[in-house]
């Protein structure tokens, strides 16, 4: 994956229903990030 | 090893529009801002437009929720009945009533004039037996001097009039406050309306039943066990159940299909003949999602507290059956995604059973009422399950990548349940699944539910159980 988050620090806030919070986490940190906070959250 | 039935179910709605403003979100919000309490206040609903709001008549069992017309429900429903066969929605001043009789603790006082509108009602009420309505008299007092003690909470009826003092039950364990005490006793009076409801609407005897599995939300306990329990046997001996006993089974919003499931293994093993499963509702849910609803001109849509119960027993050669041999689980490793989710769930039984997802006639999924979810911006939760169902059964050839729409139409339903998690997590369509599969045309329901466990802060991961209920041979479709 292309190091687009190089240097970046990101917060991965997942939706239940959508995508989880460990996923996207596993994507931005394939992308150069650093995963400092992951969460999934529930809106109903 | 004796097949488990879902011989009867019920279910109740309480019309709590004054309790509203202690659902988590309102009691956060409303008193920061004078001018938002106002519009809070002057945007809720009376009795007799939520009995005659639609979704909540398909809840209730008034009519099968593919019969809703098309949105806006909101002010769309003629006027309807308060009861069913099998349910009711309560107003408020009958239920802080019940809340009254069912305190063991005096954590209720009533305002005389509320005491005695609630003993008025109640006492015509079908239940009527089956409540302590001594107890009325006693929990009448000052209102006004308990909701102003130390750590009390003032409770409302008629948008702002002052009905209740509420007191905490220790100085200082939180577990026992008076906002956490009160979201349990609500969950216990909800329970065990549908409990008697179940009981007495059905004709069953109330010392047959052996044991209660309550699947609800709220966490019972003090401050070195919180969540301990026991809500099942609480409400157990509320509705007079004097043979019983009971536990809770906790999973978050899929809670009901686990105790379905458990309920139906007690049965089917010889342990207990007749197993009641029970919900009751969810008070901090109130007006989760108000601003969204004040923001688009809608009334506070979040005004119910729901509850639930079905008997799993022994087959009667009638009623549906619960198929343990069709549970499907979500294991550790299947992945989080919601299509990996309704693979685990919806899928997998199927295979192990040799169905196709065309043999199956209802989903039941979460079925949130899409108007109220939709102005907060969280979407159409049926509708998403059902897409991700309907795509599932494309890729796996059992239907035409054209074929989805009619798929989600025919299988799938509108989301009619209010917001109270585990109640609209499949649970709320049990009454119609048993209507369906006796005297409709249906032969498999499959009950879906999912919970976000990531919320407890103790995994990452999520939930979720479901079950497949089918016609009893014993009562082919004529």
């Amino acid at each position: 994956m292309s190091p687009v988050f190089d240097g970046k620090l990101v917060i991965a806030l997942g939706e239940r229903d959508g995508v989880a919070g460990p996923a996207i986490a596993a994507c931005a940190k394939a992308a150069g990030g650093e995963v400092v906070f992951s969460a999934t959250e529930c809106f109903v | 090893m004796s097949q488990p039935v879902v011989s009867h179910a019920a279910q109740v709605l309480a019309h709590v529009p004054g309790l509203a403003r202690h659902g988590s979100k309102p009691s956060r919000e409303l008193p920061r801002k004078t001018e938002v309490l106002e519009q809070f206040l002057g945007s809720l609903r009376g009795f007799d437009e939520a009995v005659a709001y639609l979704p909540h008549q398909a809840y209730i069992g008034a009519i099968h929720p593919r019969e809703l017309p098309a949105r806006p429900w909101v002010g769309a429903g003629p006027s309807a009945s308060r009861f069913t066969a099998g349910g009711e929605i309560m107003p408020e001043e009958e239920f802080l009533g019940v809340l009254a009789c069912l305190d063991q603790f005096g954590l209720v006082t009533l305002d005389r004039e509320v005491a005695d509108l609630a003993a008025a009602a109640l006492v015509r009420h079908p239940l009527a037996k089956q409540l302590d309505l001594d107890r009325l008299g006693a929990a009448a007092g000052d209102a006004g001097a308990v909701a102003a003690e130390h750590g009390s909470l003032p409770l409302h009826i008629d948008r702002d009039r002052l009905a209740a003092g509420f007191r905490r039950a220790h100085d200082s364990d939180d577990a026992l406050a008076a906002a956490v005490l009160l979201e349990n006793l609500a969950c216990k009076a909800t329970g065990t309306l549908a409990l008697l409801h179940l009981v007495e609407d059905h004709g069953i005897d109330p010392d047959s039943i052996d044991y209660v599995i309550s699947c609800s939300e709220d966490a019972i306990g003090d401050r070195y066990q919180r969540g301990g329990g026991n809500m099942a046997k609480a409400i157990a001996e509320a509705a007079g159940l004097g043979q019983a006993s009971g536990a809770d089974v906790k999973n978050f919003c899929a809670a009901p299909v686990p105790a379905l499931v458990v309920a139906g293994a007690l049965v089917a093993s010889g342990v207990f003949r007749n197993v009641a499963v029970v919900g009751g509702g969810s008070l901090p849910k109130l007006g989760m999602k108000f601003q969204g609803h004040l923001k688009n001109g809608l009334p506070v849509l979040e005004d119910v507290v729901g509850g639930s119960a079905a008997l799993v027993t022994t087959d009667d050669g009638v009623s549906p059956v619960v198929r343990l041999d069709g549970v499907g689980r979500h294991r550790v490793r299947a992945g989080s995604s919601n299509p990996q989710i309704m693979e685990a769930l919806g899928v997998e039984p199927l295979e192990q059973l040799g169905l196709s997802m065309l043999d199956v006639d209802d989903y039941a999924t979460e079925l949130h009422n899409p108007e109220i979810t939709e102005p907060q911006g969280s979407g159409n939760v049926p509708e998403r399950n059902y897409k991700t169902l309907a795509a599932l059964a494309a890729r796996r050839g059992d239907i035409a990548r054209e074929a989805i729409p009619e798929f989600m139409a025919e299988r799938g339903m509108p989301g009619f349940a209010p917001t109270q998690g585990h109640l609209a997590s499949a649970l709320c369509y049990l009454p119609h699944a048993v209507r369906r599969l006796t005297s409709g045309d249906a032969n498999r329901v499959h009950m879906i539910a999912k919970g976000s466990l990531f919320l407890g802060r103790m995994t990452q991961a999520s939930d979720g159980m479901s079950v497949l209920l089918e016609r009893n041979q014993g009562s082919p479709v004529l």
